[in-house]
């Protein structure tokens, strides 16, 4: 349902992805792996139409998507999640989930909670003073309002204490359960082996590898040359 | 000994009243500029501009009209109406193409229509200065705690408050005032959960607009409207603005009320030099908060 071929991204006159190609089927759940630096982030900002890339086509259910802004992705079905989360801080976690543009009508506020029981609870507190585990589950809610078929995870377990990252962990299953696909980054193969079915491996914004999860798994070389560990 | 006379004078509290209800203006013209400070980021030069068209066409309505009660109150309506308009189009045909740009960039073009528009003012009213008369309904004074106090002045005392309630309302209460919030802190983001950050802006600039042009309309019966009138209070309401806290709708109300009454307090203990006490209380509130009394959204 994605396929992106052979992007190459800039920020100004700095070049950070190079012939960047990857692909994914409705339903799945793949992995963008690499270490700090590597250009996971930017790989999915370009996906997600905060940057646009110099050269290259993005295509989405067999659309040229390249080049659209992120609200008119967002309104086609990819939705992008942050590393930093940057929940809206000043509004209620209510508000956050409210504000949101709906794609559909599958996805309300009532859904979201069922999903996350937590949020629920802290329906009208200031996002701002939020755990960063409520945050977390507040940045993947916010965008599940939107209805997406493709959601872009961004580091989404990263600073969790090990509880709470296989709490989320519970959730992003069941968002694929649900038909969502998902291209989730992560900095080791470890915390996203549970999740993924197939992965790519990207370093100084080139991949270097893809495969199956159980193929990178054994491939040891692979892991150490590209990845932390 | 005279000062402590005039300050405890019976005139005293007549002139704080006089003096808030000036506040009520500088509140509803700083408002709309700290709405589009905060949420566009942008230094509306122009804003000063825009309130002066909003005098100027009231004055045209009221005209038009023949004068009267009636009158008044439709230009009160139509005039912020019109320069709500004009906001739509400065925003839709110029600034809209320059937020990815450099703030310098955007500072020098609400300059240029500054000047632009204060040249168009010349060209559609002519350079003599024009004056709308208090409608009858409102002249006469009304008695406050045994002290007169002009209808007229009463009434902006009821005006005031009233805008307060409508841009909490708007501003907390309705999903287009939570969006713009939400823009005035990460616009990108907004943009990220499919909302056109564009028509956010267009929304926030015509709302500011639209006060500064009904700011100019209840001015227009109580000073000369004339080119030039845009001048002082750019700078009043860009001074609110900073003592307030950039993009606080609530620092804008708080830094009226410092400005409004300093001066008209400041007219009485020391007539004068009372112009100089509201530019003293900024300094004075810039010096213990240098980023203004409340909290920024810069
Ligand atoms: N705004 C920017 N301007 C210039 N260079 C940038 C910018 N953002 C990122 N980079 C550079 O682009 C490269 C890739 O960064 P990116 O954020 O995509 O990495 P990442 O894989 O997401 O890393 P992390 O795991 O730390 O989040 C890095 O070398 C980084 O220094
Ligand atoms: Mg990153």
């Amino acid at each position: 349902m994605l396929d992106v071929r052979k992007i190459d991204t800039y920020y100004g006159q700095s070049h950070v992805l190079f012939d960047v190609s990857l692909s994914l089927r409705q339903g799945e759940i793949v992995g963008l792996l690499g270490r700090n630096g590597a250009g996971k982030t930017t790989t999915m900002k370009t996906v997600g139409g905060m940057l646009r890339p110099k050269k290259g086509t993005i295509l989405f259910e067999g659309e040229d998507v390249t080049g659209r802004k992120p609200f008119q992705l967002v309104r086609r079905g990819i939705c992008y999640v942050p590393d930093d989360r940057r929940i809206f801080s000043d509004l209620t976690v209510d508000d956050n989930l409210g504000i949101v543009y709906r794609r559909t009508r599958e996805w309300d506020r009532e859904r979201v909670y069922d999903l996350f029981p937590a949020l629920r609870e802290i329906a009208d507190r200031r996002a701002g003073v939020l755990s960063g585990g409520e945050k977390a589950m507040l940045a993947v809610g916010r965008a599940l309002m939107s209805g997406p078929k493709l959601l872009l995870l961004d580091e989404p377990t990263e600073g969790l204490a090990p509880l709470i990252v296989r709490a989320l962990e519970e959730q992003i299953l069941r968002l694929k359960g649900a038909g969502i696909s998902i291209l989730l980054s992560e900095q080791n193969l470890k915390s996203s082996l549970r999740l993924i079915d197939r992965a790519y491996i990207i370093d100084n914004g080139r991949i270097r590898y893809q495969g199956t999860a159980k193929e990178l798994e054994n491939n040891d070389e692979i892991q150490r040359m590209h990845l932390m560990i | 000994m005279d000062f402590a006379a005039n300050l405890f004078s019976t005139g005293t509290l007549s002139q704080i009243l006089v003096g808030l209800s000036r506040t009520t203006i500088l509140f509803i013209v700083s408002s709309g500029m700290s709405l589009i400070l905060g949420v566009l980021r942008i230094p509306n030069v122009a804003h000063g501009s825009l309130y002066m068209i909003g005098a100027f066409v009231a004055w045209t309505v009221i005209q038009f009209l023949g004068g009267g009660l009636f009158a008044f109150l439709a230009a009160l309506v139509v005039a912020p109406l019109i320069v709500a308009a004009v906001g739509f189009v400065l925003e839709r045909g110029f600034f809209s193409y320059l937020y990815e740009r450099e703030h310098l960039m955007l500072l020098l073009l609400t300059f240029s229509f500054a000047l632009i528009l204060g040249d168009l003012v010349k060209i559609v009213w002519g350079p003599e200065y024009r004056s709308v008369t208090v409608p009858a309904f409102f002249q006469g004074s009304a008695e406050i705690f045994g002290l007169p106090l002009p209808w007229y002045n009463l009434f902006l005392l009821i005006v005031g408050p009233c805008i307060a309630v409508f841009l909490w309302l708007v501003i907390n209460k309705t999903n287009l005032g939570k969006i713009a919030r939400a823009a005035a802190v990460d616009g990108e983001m907004v943009g990220a959960v499919g909302i056109n950050v564009g028509w956010i802006f267009a929304f926030t600039f015509v709302l500011g607009s639209f006060l500064a042009g009904l700011g100019g309309a209840l001015i227009a019966p109580m000073v000369n409207i004339s080119l030039g009138m845009d001048h002082s209070l750019i700078m009043e309401a860009f001074l609110i603005v900073i003592i307030g806290g950039l993009g606080n709708m609530w620092g804008a109300l708080l830094g009226s009320l410092i400005f409004g009454l300093t001066q008209s307090l400041g007219i009485l203990v020391w007539p004068q030099f009372g112009i100089a006490f509201p530019y003293l209380a900024v300094v004075a509130v810039l010096v213990v908060r240098p980023r203004g009394l409340l909290r920024s959204t810069w």
